[in-house]
């Protein structure tokens, strides 16, 4: 990134509040002798499957607390940048500093090819189990929920599908959207889930029902806002939520069956040509000010104790979970992703 | 003896540029479809992909898509063909001027706005449609073949049109005239007169159509996959997912490889046959046909023709980029300029990607132009022993979709010697390949149309060859190799089945930036880039047609 392009982009935020808060956060680090080891490195290279305007905020704010050091965002679908990453590594391409990626199976590999540095961020050890390896090596950053979502313009709540069972009724034919698993890592986790949940049959009757394909977890949040389908089969929560939010026409439900769980992992590569950064970037996505913005503005759930929600959010510990096993994801990634283009098609 | 010594160095250059280029990716995209994993050779793979039934599909779906683009193509081509060249219909400039510029539009581009415009719920003409009718049910729903192969088709035409209207041009209006003052109606000697004159043309600009309809890959992946079904192309593609698949890739793009060789065959031999003593005769008038009244429905069609491809997509666009929300009105709560301080300013991608698309675009269209430019010259005078050789080689790579040259250029850059992925060495190589044959062509006709009889000229007056290509040739030559640049230029900027194997996070270009959108869902991203690459291509085109004096498609008046 060019120097001109950086005052720009720091000038553009300067005016957020909470630049200003976090910016106090950081200042207090600036005592961390890793902050002038990082500022030789330059920069932190993020290859993160958080929705874009999310990941580049996330980006400025570290910026900001941290003069002299840029985040390199890379953002795309969690199944897409482990292709990227196995795909640099075959040219000997050594790009990578932290990988956040929605599969928590892509950790396993990555920690069983040995390209993942052991490290633990500081404060993670409140969070809960479910957001640590237990060999310490990657640590989730954020969560979200999947969910079912439809247009209150075109569907009444009375007639809104309650269970996951519902969208199996042919009068949603043509009707519905699904993200992919072969794209999404949150996705890929929502189908192991309901595998487990309904059995492989159910995709398979899902399927009669003609959906439209989109690929991120972040898209069916759009698709049913602008009407294109009034019914969204998955999709991550939070995005469903931001888009209410801004006053889009969208209402999520919660299957009573139970809601996929999705913790989104962050790793530091053993090969990281910038480790002292990733170490910093790491830590800073893990302190409670970080954790509490992807709550507030982005509308995730996070392992971090001491976050408060949005009052207009269900807590995680209302809602039935339906959890994934991370080795098992990996052991079933080519299954689900091969099931699923035989039944949809594509 | 002189005329080896000058052949000579030519000979090791080209011999190595199409080493680095053709042979050597080529060779290993034949390699690894027949390689086994314990070292030897082995046809696994082509079972693999030709036994699984999804895969034949999807070369079912590229056959059905390409050939119904061949028909559409010359149904909207060349009727406009014909009117523009032949008739007295009214604004037949700005027409030609909507072809170049349907023809210059980045496809994927074209089928994005149509996802807005026609998606079957929420896209503008079906939400207008049930608010006029009343009706339940949208008009029409863009994510099927038949909605596919419209979309393709409205940017695919030109090339029928460009070869018809080329050879009508040429075809005077003696033979047509004999046939009316014989008895014959209009119709009837349309049909039995000129018809059969500008057939081959007319199967060539099919062949053209359905070449580009099975090369593409952006409007497949944006409209085919959100309804389930892949093409050749999309499926190469996904061969690259994880768990990566490269050697099914290179066996799948091998029957693409060798559908397209056969195509430009056939076409090679319907132009090659020369039995048209009517066509190519610069002499005898070209009268224009009256069209009576007829001239405002026939206008009326061909606008809506332009509608399709320009206007709605251009507009939709346009409203994108200035909307929260691309499906509501564009009320003045719904007006932002979020997205384009998104794009500009939040977005670390864009810039990035602007440079690097600016920067392979004057790189490729600069060494592309002189190479080309040098290439003609030396056929065209026939400087060396074997100059055909030259100019069949320069046009070869055209039946190479990109797609199957980026997962050649793949498997050979990305092991030693040459590590080229992960630099834009690679998409510079990709580029050139992909644009020399266009860019060629350009520089051939040029030559052509200098005479030698001035450099002959020079020589008796005793000036040498290389002084006589500085003060003759390269004067006279000028403005159709800055035109061959611009052909380049255009191509590269829009270029994406090849960089979207090809790209790496530092060597995105926008094409592949606005895919990447696309997946995401982010349409006033999309937009506001799409409408900064259609700028880019229309100042292009302004700078030739300056240039030229007429405009890019070689149709004059």
């Amino acid at each position: 990134m060019s120097q001109p392009a950086a005052i720009t982009r720091r000038t553009f935020v300067a005016g957020a509040a909470l630049v200003t808060a976090v910016g106090r956060a950081g200042r207090a680090h600036a005592q961390d002798s890793r902050v002038e080891a990082a500022k030789k490195e330059g920069k932190v290279v993020w290859y993160t499957s958080l929705v874009l305007p999310s990941a580049e905020k996330v980006a400025k704010l570290f910026e900001a607390a941290y003069p002299g050091v840029k985040v390199e965002v890379h953002r795309t679908g969690s199944e897409r940048i482990l292709q990227r990453v196995m795909q640099e590594l075959q040219a000997n391409i050594k790009n990578v500093d932290v990988i956040h990626t929605s599969d928590a199976g892509h950790f396993v590999l990555l920690k069983d090819k040995k390209l993942l540095a052991k490290y633990t961020p500081a404060g993670v050890e409140s969070f809960p189990s479910g957001f640590k390896d237990r060999d310490g090596f990657y640590y989730g950053l954020r969560a979200t929920v999947n969910c079912i979502a439809y247009n209150t313009k075109a569907i009444p709540a009375a007639e809104a599908p309650k269970t996951w069972k519902d969208l199996l009724d042919p009068r949603w034919k043509g009707k519905m959207v699904t993200a992919h698993p072969g794209y999404s890592g949150v996705i890929a986790t929502h189908v192991l889930a309901l595998v487990h949940l309904h059995g492989w049959d159910y995709f398979k009757a899902l399927a009669q029902n003609q959906l439209m394909l989109v690929q991120s977890a972040n898209d069916p949040s759009g698709t049913v806002a602008s009407g294109e389908r009034p019914v969204a089969v998955n999709g991550g929560e939070y995005s469903f939520y931001q888009l209410k939010k801004k006053g889009n026409p969208v209402e999520m439900v919660y299957p009573k069956e139970g809601v996929p769980l999705v913790v989104s992992p962050t790793a530091i590569t053993s090969f990281a040509p910038h480790p002292t950064a990733a170490r910093l970037f790491t830590d800073f996505t893990f302190g409670r000010e970080l954790q509490q913005f992807l709550a507030d503005s982005e509308g995730l759930y996070t392992g971090h104790p001491e976050v408060k929600y949005p009052a207009d959010k269900p807590k995680l510990s209302d809602l039935k979970l339906l959890n994934t096993d991370p080795d098992e994801l990996l052991k079933r990634n080519e299954e689900i992703k091969k099931r699923f283009v035989e039944f949809f098609g594509a | 003896m002189r005329a080896f010594d000058r052949s000579l160095p030519v000979w090791v250059g080209a011999a190595l540029a199409l080493a680095f280029l053709m042979a050597l990716p080529l060779g290993w995209l034949v390699w690894v479809s027949v390689s086994s994993e314990g070292g030897g050779a082995t046809l696994e793979h082509y079972r693999a992909v030709l036994g699984d039934p999804a895969l034949s599909k999807a070369l079912w779906n590229t056959l059905v898509l390409a050939f119904w683009v061949g028909l559409v193509s010359i149904a909207i081509g060349a009727p406009l063909a014909w009117l523009t060249a032949r008739t007295d219909l009214p604004a037949k400039g700005v027409l030609r001027a909507l072809v170049m510029a349907s023809f210059v539009t980045p496809p994927f581009l074209g089928a994005f706005a149509w996802v807005m415009l026609a998606g079957p719920n929420a896209g503008l003409l079906n939400t207008q449609w049930r608010a006029w009718t009343g009706a339940e049910r949208g008009l029409v729903n863009i994510f099927t073949m038949p909605g596919l192969v419209f979309v393709v088709a409205i940017y695919t035409f030109p090339y029928v049109y460009i070869m018809i209207a080329n050879t009508l041009a040429l075809i005077a209006s003696d033979l047509e005239e004999a046939a009316a003052i014989h008895g014959a109606g209009r119709l009837t000697v349309a049909l039995t007169v000129t018809l059969p004159m500008v057939l081959p043309a007319v199967v060539s600009g099919f062949i053209l159509a359905v070449l580009q309809a099975l090369a593409l890959f952006g409007s497949p992946a944006i409209l085919a996959l959100p309804a389930g079904f892949h093409t050749i192309t999309t499926q190469i593609w996904s061969f690259f997912h994880y768990p990566p698949k490269i050697e099914q890739a290179a066996a799948f793009s091998l029957p693409l490889l060798l559908a397209t060789a056969l195509l430009l065959l056939v076409q090679k031999r319907l132009l090659g046959r020369r039995g048209y003593a009517a066509v190519g005769g610069k002499g005898g008038q070209r009268r224009t046909i009256p069209l009576g009244l007829w001239r405002w429905p026939a206008l009326a069609a061909c606008l809506l023709v332009m509608a399709c491809a320009i206007f709605l997509p251009y507009g939709i666009l346009a409203k994108a980029a200035f909307s929260r929300a691309w499906a509501q009105p564009l009320t003045w709560s719904n007006t932002t300029l979020a997205n384009f301080t998104f794009t500009f300013f939040e977005y670390g991608a864009t810039r990035a990607a602007i440079v690097n698309t600016l920067e392979l675009g004057l790189l490729t269209a600069s060494v592309g132009a002189v190479l080309v430019a040098l290439l003609a010259y030396v056929s065209n005078r026939r400087l060396i022993l074997g100059h055909q050789v030259v100019s069949f080689l320069a046009l070869a790579p055209i039946v190479i979709p990109g797609v199957v040259l980026a997962v050649a250029l793949f498997i050979a850059y990305t092991r030693p010697p040459f590590v080229l992925y992960g630099t834009l060495a690679i998409l510079f190589v990709a580029y050139l390949t992909k644009e020399m044959p266009t860019g060629y062509a350009q520089s051939d006709a040029t030559f052509r149309g200098i005479p030698p009889d001035l450099e002959d000229a020079g020589r008796i007056l005793g000036a040498g060859r290389l002084r006589i290509l500085r003060d003759v040739t390269a004067p006279l030559a000028r403005s159709g190799i800055i035109a061959a640049w611009c052909f380049i230029f255009i191509g590269v900027i829009r270029e994406l089945s090849a960089s979207i194997i090809l790209f790496t996070p530092d060597t995105r270009v926008m094409s592949v930036v606005i895919f990447d959108l696309k997946e995401e869902g982010q349409f006033g991203a999309i937009a506001v880039l799409g409408l900064v690459m259609l700028a880019l291509t229309f100042a292009t085109v302004a700078v030739m047609q300056g240039l030229l004096g007429r405009d890019v498609l070689g149709a004059r008046e």
